[in-house]
């Protein structure tokens, strides 16, 4: 069976996914614009009829942009891929939309009280501020449906492995499995969190909770989430791309090495993001800053093999020197051209999130505007800009027409790279200067007279990143509704140039890494967790105070 | 099956740097925790939010001088506002605030100074800042807490020793 036969099941379901991911993008740049604006000066337009505060904003872009607009793109990307790397269709449709419909009720589950403002609480919906209970419900049915892909996946590789005995696993259907199997197991923290802890305490069924708990859950899964915005990204990084750039794939073995070590590192950091809580001890924090330093590894293993196979391609066509075959690279392929962009923005991103997690260095950078700028270079830049560079050639295929403008999907690419080095470097500096984030600055009571000069870049920055948006938006609803010419073919799988027979049979192997990647997380987090649920007295009351 | 020796190189010749990178990152961390002596927050005790008033410390909040050049600030957060929200010490004053929420999660965020620590209902938050510039320092509330989160700052004026 033809490759473009395996996935075809899957064209309309991946389709609805990615309808629902471009629709919460589009409220998300909607609402970073305003905010953005706020910041360079504008008054804020809160509305009775559609956001009713600064704040209420906030909300909304973080839960569209970083829950919703990644998780449907996710859901949606890794069965079609995986499906095309088996060479067969995956197991059970009807699981798959089962899935979808799961998903699709939770979102609109919790949509409903986030838009009424019964939620602004923040994606990170911190307790004791107290969401509507359908906003947790909601959310929590999300994940649950993520849990589905998992199995879905796994059920799709039973069925594979059937047919192909002694075979190595399709490294793209393999990066998929990982991802989900991380994805999974990290989820447990927040599952807890909600199940446990924020549901029936917003139900009323219990009368207070416990703050610190239900933040130490929500971070256990609040770090790895973020690698599970990131593989997919890396997945079309490491499979698709070196072929888009007319090379091939530098080393299958230590992709799969760098997958696994994601898979058993991606979990026990998440207290690197509580370093300056109380009720945590300081050397838990600094045993797992030190995760976070090995998980630094298998970024930079990433990082080489993604760049040496841009470079076979670069040299292939006729690329010279240390670094002029970068430019050789073929740039004028929008798909190709936007993750390459986004992969530029990603080594600022990286080395500004070690300083993050760099324990004691966190006390100057935490909870300013130098976080922000750190994630919209990382998951708004590395992994949105990348999404958006696979939509280039994804939509078009499911759409079966042409992209309808090469040229302004081009122009896009560019405008998101610019205005987010101009937003976020701006970010960077203003945190260093002590400015909060997640605060309506305009108005702060606190207002230093040195983040004047620098706010109205912010603006500058948030407008570009919104104008790059709206084209992204457009150049695909445009390719669905009145593009004629036919698509172009989907990029094709790299061919490896060390296949994955070189490296040992370990790195095809699923379960020990994950039991392993258990008994780290109940080792980083254990002592931690018995500890506050032991001392856990459940006395703080709710307040929804917007 | 024949190993690729080029590609096999090329790997050995990126992955002992990418080990060493890290680690002497690591390094660097560990001097500055325990040879300079930065820390971060760590296990200060829990508190009932609900009795918050009639506990010690907070039955007694402001500032207390506690040795020679030496201060507890004994604080809280609330909706939206720090008590005491003015803080007066002198130049090289050694100061420990002891600080706790009233109500949801707050942030005492002293930029310039090495404060920053979370204030959560329940648990007590304790840090300790030395203060080797005369002036003013501001204090926000960096963790979103309703509404009006913006308002709520204070200020440390660091006076001249008299």
């Amino acid at each position: 069976m033809s490759l473009e036969m395996a996935s075809d099941p899957e064209k309309r379901l991946t389709g609805a996914h990615l309808w629902v991911a471009n629709v919460a993008l589009l409220g998300g740049i909607v609402t970073g614009l305003l905010q953005g604006l706020e910041h360079a000066g504008f008054e804020f337009p809160a509305s009775q009829y559609f956001l009713q505060s600064y704040y209420h904003s906030v909300s909304m872009h973080g839960v569209l942009n970083v829950l919703v607009w990644t998780t449907f793109f996710i859901c949606g990307f890794l069965p079609f891929i995986s499906a095309r790397a088996y060479g067969m269709p995956l197991a059970s449709p009807r699981l798959g939309w089962l899935t979808f419909w799961v998903m699709l009720a939770g979102l609109v589950l919790a949509a409903v009280p986030l838009a009424g403002n019964a939620a602004t609480v923040m994606f990170t919906f911190y307790a004791p501020l107290k969401a509507h209970w359908a906003f947790y419900i909601g959310l929590t049915l999300v994940v649950v449906g993520t849990w589905l892909i998992t199995l879905r996946l796994a059920l799709s590789q039973r069925a594979w492995r059937a047919q192909h005995p002694a075979a190595r696993t399709p490294l793209a259907a393999f990066m998929s499995l990982v991802t989900m199997a991380m994805w999974t197991l990290a989820s447990i923290g927040l599952a807890a969190s909600m199940l446990f802890l924020l549901i029936p305490w917003s139900l009323g069924l219990v009368a207070g909770t416990d703050p610190l708990l239900a933040r130490t859950l929500f971070w256990l899964t609040g770090h790895p989430i973020v690698y599970f915005w990131l593989l997919p990204a890396y997945i079309s990084w490491y499979t698709l791309v070196p072929r888009q750039a007319g090379g091939r794939l530098f080393s299958d073995p230590m992709a799969r090495a760098s997958f696994l070590l994601f898979l058993l590192l991606s979990a026990p950091l998440g207290l690197h993001h509580q370093v300056t809580d109380p009720g945590i001890h300081s050397g838990w924090k600094l045993f797992q800053a030190f995760l976070t330093f090995a998980v630094f590894f298998p970024s930079l293993l990433t990082f080489f093999n993604v760049v040496a196979s841009l470079e076979t391609g670069g040299r292939a066509r006729g690329g010279k020197g240390w670094f002029a075959w970068f430019g050789r690279l073929p740039w004028g392929d929008p798909s190709l051209a936007a993750q390459l962009l986004a992969m530029l923005t990603f080594c600022a991103g990286g080395i500004g999130g070690l300083i993050n997690a760099s324990y004691n260095m966190n006390l100057v950078v935490h909870n300013t505007t130098y976080v922000v700028g750190h994630f919209h270079t990382t998951v708004g830049t590395a992994v949105t800009l990348t999404y958006m560079g696979i939509s280039y050639w994804l939509v078009p295929h499911l759409a079966g027409r042409a992209l309808w403008s090469r040229s302004m999907a081009l122009v896009q690419s560019w405008m998101w790279f610019i205005g987010m080095l101009v937003f976020s470097t701006v970010l960077h500096e203003l945190g260093l200067r002590g400015m909060p984030r997640r605060t309506m600055i305009s108005q702060a009571a606190y207002f230093q007279p040195e983040w004047k000069a620098l706010l109205p870049w912010v603006g500058v920055g948030g407008t570009l990143l919104f104008i790059s948006g709206v084209l992204y938006l457009l150049n695909l609803l445009l390719t669905v509704t009145v593009s004629r010419a036919p698509a172009a073919a989907v990029p094709a799988f790299a061919e490896a140039i060390a296949p994955p027979e070189e490296g040992p049979t370990l790195l095809n192997r699923l379960r020990p890494w994950v039991v392993a990647a258990a008994v780290l997380l109940v080792i980083a987090y254990g002592p931690t967790l018995v500890r506050l649920v032991a001392t856990s007295q459940l006395n703080a009351p709710g307040f929804r105070v917007w | 099956m024949k190993r690729n020796t080029t590609v096999y190189l090329y790997e050995l010749a990126w992955i002992l740097p990418s080990i060493a990178i890290p680690v002497g990152m690591l390094s660097a961390l560990l001097v500055t925790a325990f040879g300079a002596g930065i820390h971060v927050p760590s296990v200060a005790g829990r508190v009932n939010p609900a009795t918050l008033t009639e506990t010690p410390p907070f039955d007694q909040l402001g500032v207390v001088q506690t040795g020679p050049l030496r201060y507890e600030v004994r604080m809280i957060g609330q909706i939206w506002s720090f008590t005491p929200n003015e803080v007066r010490v002198p130049v090289g004053s050694t100061v420990t605030f002891v600080a706790t929420s009233r109500d949801v999660i707050h942030g005492l965020f002293i930029p310039g100074a090495n404060v920053n620590v979370m204030l959560i209902p329940g648990q007590i938050s304790r840090v300790t800042a030395r203060f080797n510039r005369e002036g003013e320092f501001f204090i926000a509330c960096h963790e979103y807490c309703g509404i009006a989160h913006h308002t709520m700052g204070g200020k440390v004026i660091v006076e001249p020793r008299s």
